[in-house]
């Protein structure tokens, strides 16, 4: 825990006995839940007596003493809810995650919560994870539910964000496909090619989502590192014709249509993608990079 | 200074007055479970409860925390207050009915049975022992947490607290002793008195039937002679 972190967060609110909620509220938004030792500090420095702060920690629901896992789903109790057979969906997420409502997976993945009423009442039974609202949950969609969330992370789902998309990949050069259909990732074929740094070679397995940014490796690599891509079946590396926007590394270049191309930062865990509309001509580097 | 008239008495009192002080002053008596003299009133066992304004506007306040004002008509004993105050009396003695506190107020009123269901709670939420830390021994050691259900008092986290002098304000005002003897979980003991004693009924079990033992705590021992 970065005492300087919460030291930063009271100050911005002047010290002041007034905006406590607000200040918990940045804590729990900053580590998932409320640190014995924030609480305390923010004792000291308001001088609001830590009996006080910790009535109103344990008084909101929106609190929590415990840590959260990464992914929080609740399961609405409300009465509409509840006469659609809203414990039965509790008692299958129970079962499904081994856990009580309350509780956090051991790997710290998702918390179970039960809610009174979400407000979305003609949708019931309904379930939200990560603030997505899942209408209409029966027994049986639990598991995707589940899976969906492990997946999904925050980001919304990918099919309802447009800014997310699939793409067909082929290497320039030698112009075959580098699609793994044999191979999913997110719910599409992965995009599969080589990766090589320090004369080491591992595969690398990339989601075909433009900007998803799902990535799987062969053998950990050390991240910030640049590395090299190559083509699987011409083995030759692949094209660079821009700088990274991110970190300004130069950037791997692989075909789409055949004639725009994707460019993926080869700065080992860099996010730094562009997807290139213009027509490239392999000979002449064009820098005109479109960012997304 | 606000005139007002209490069971039909025309009074005169200071503005800032509650209804309580004011009958207390002038003699109607009013019984009183959650207020302290030198505590800040709270008005949370409603015991206090008197009837004011007239016809359809009558209505029951806790008198503990109503100031009065002028033309008020107060109303200390009148069929709807008894009825109240006695089923007051009855939830109460259903949470707590081994308190000597609440067995007195209900034996003063005639209440001789309960009609809820029975339970053996050892706190009825008072906050007696909380204004007392705070405003007496400006310690602020104790507190309430949660809500509803699960409204409870205690020390944050449940530990031993830093600003705690073992003074055993909160012990000596309790109706209830909500804050009995938790030895055998030595950190989250608050009077820690009987620690000093080093008893020998550290393991023994007899201390769930026990209230209260502030002063030396030999109340085993002497149970077992």
């Amino acid at each position: 825990m970065d005492t300087k972190n919460i030291l930063d967060i009271i100050k911005k609110h002047n010290k002041n006995k007034v905006s406590l909620i607000s200040i918990l509220e940045e804590i729990q938004g900053a580590y998932t839940y409320l640190p014995e030792k924030a609480l305390r500090l923010l004792a000291k420095e308001t001088g609001c007596s830590l009996t006080d702060i910790y009535g109103v920690a344990t008084f909101y629901k929106t609190f929590s003493l415990k840590p959260k896992g990464k992914h929080c789903v609740s399961v609405c109790l409300g009465t509409a809810c509840h006469v659609r057979g809203a414990q039965n969906i509790v008692e299958e997420f129970k079962r499904e995650l081994s856990i009580s409502p309350g509780e956090t997976t051991p790997d710290n993945e998702i918390t179970l919560e039960t809610v009174n009423c979400l407000g979305a009442c003609a949708l019931g039974p309904t379930v939200v994870s990560d603030g997505q609202y899942f209408p209409h949950v029966s027994k049986s969609s639990v598991k995707e539910i589940i899976t969906r969330t492990k997946g999904g992370g925050r980001s919304i789902a990918a099919e309802a964000d447009i800014r997310i998309f699939p793409l067909q990949v082929s290497c320039p050069l030698c112009g075959k496909s580098l699609m793994d259909h044999d191979y999913i990732i997110n719910g599409h074929p992965s995009v599969k090619f080589n990766v090589s740094m320090n004369g080491k070679k591992v595969w690398l397995r990339m989601s075909c989502l433009y900007g998803k940014h799902t990535v799987e490796l062969e053998n950990q690599l050390p991240p910030n590192e640049l590395s090299r891509f190559h083509c699987p079946h011409c083995h030759n590396e692949f094209p660079s014709f821009s700088t990274c926007p991110e970190c300004g590394a130069s950037m791997a270049a692989l075909f789409v249509r055949e004639k725009c191309s994707w460019e993926v930062c080869m700065r080992q865990g860099c996010q730094g993608h562009i997807l290139n509309l213009d027509q490239i001509n392999l000979h002449k580097k064009s820098d005109k990079g479109k960012n997304k | 200074m606000i005139n007002l008239t209490i069971n039909g008495l025309p009074v005169s009192v200071e503005k800032g007055t509650t209804i309580l002080d004011a009958a207390k002053f002038y003699g109607f008596p009013i019984p009183t479970l959650c207020h302290k003299e030198g505590l800040s009133p709270y008005g949370a066992c409603r015991l206090c409860v008197v009837e004011i304004g007239e016809g359809s506007a009558a209505k029951l306040v806790s008198s503990c925390t109503y100031p009065v004002e002028d033309g008020l008509k107060v109303r200390t004993a009148s069929e709807r207050v008894l009825k109240a105050r006695r089923i007051i009396i009855e939830l109460l003695l259903a949470s707590c009915p081994q308190s000597k506190t609440i067995q007195d107020i209900a034996s003063r009123h005639n209440v001789r049975q309960q009609r809820f269901r029975q339970e053996y709670e050892d706190c009825i939420l008072c906050g007696l022992c909380v204004r007392m830390c705070k405003e007496q021994m400006m310690a602020g050691a104790i507190g309430f947490r949660g809500r509803g259900q699960n409204r409870s008092i205690g020390t944050p986290f449940d530990i031993k607290s830093e600003v705690c002098r073992l003074c055993g304000g909160c012990i000596e005002v309790c109706p209830a002793c909500q804050t009995r003897c938790t030895y055998t979980e030595p950190g989250k003991a608050i009077c820690g008195g009987c620690a000093n004693l080093a008893p020998p009924c550290i393991e023994k079990e007899q201390f769930h039937d026990m209230m209260c033992y502030m002063s030396p705590c030999v109340a085993c021992e002497i149970k077992k002679a």
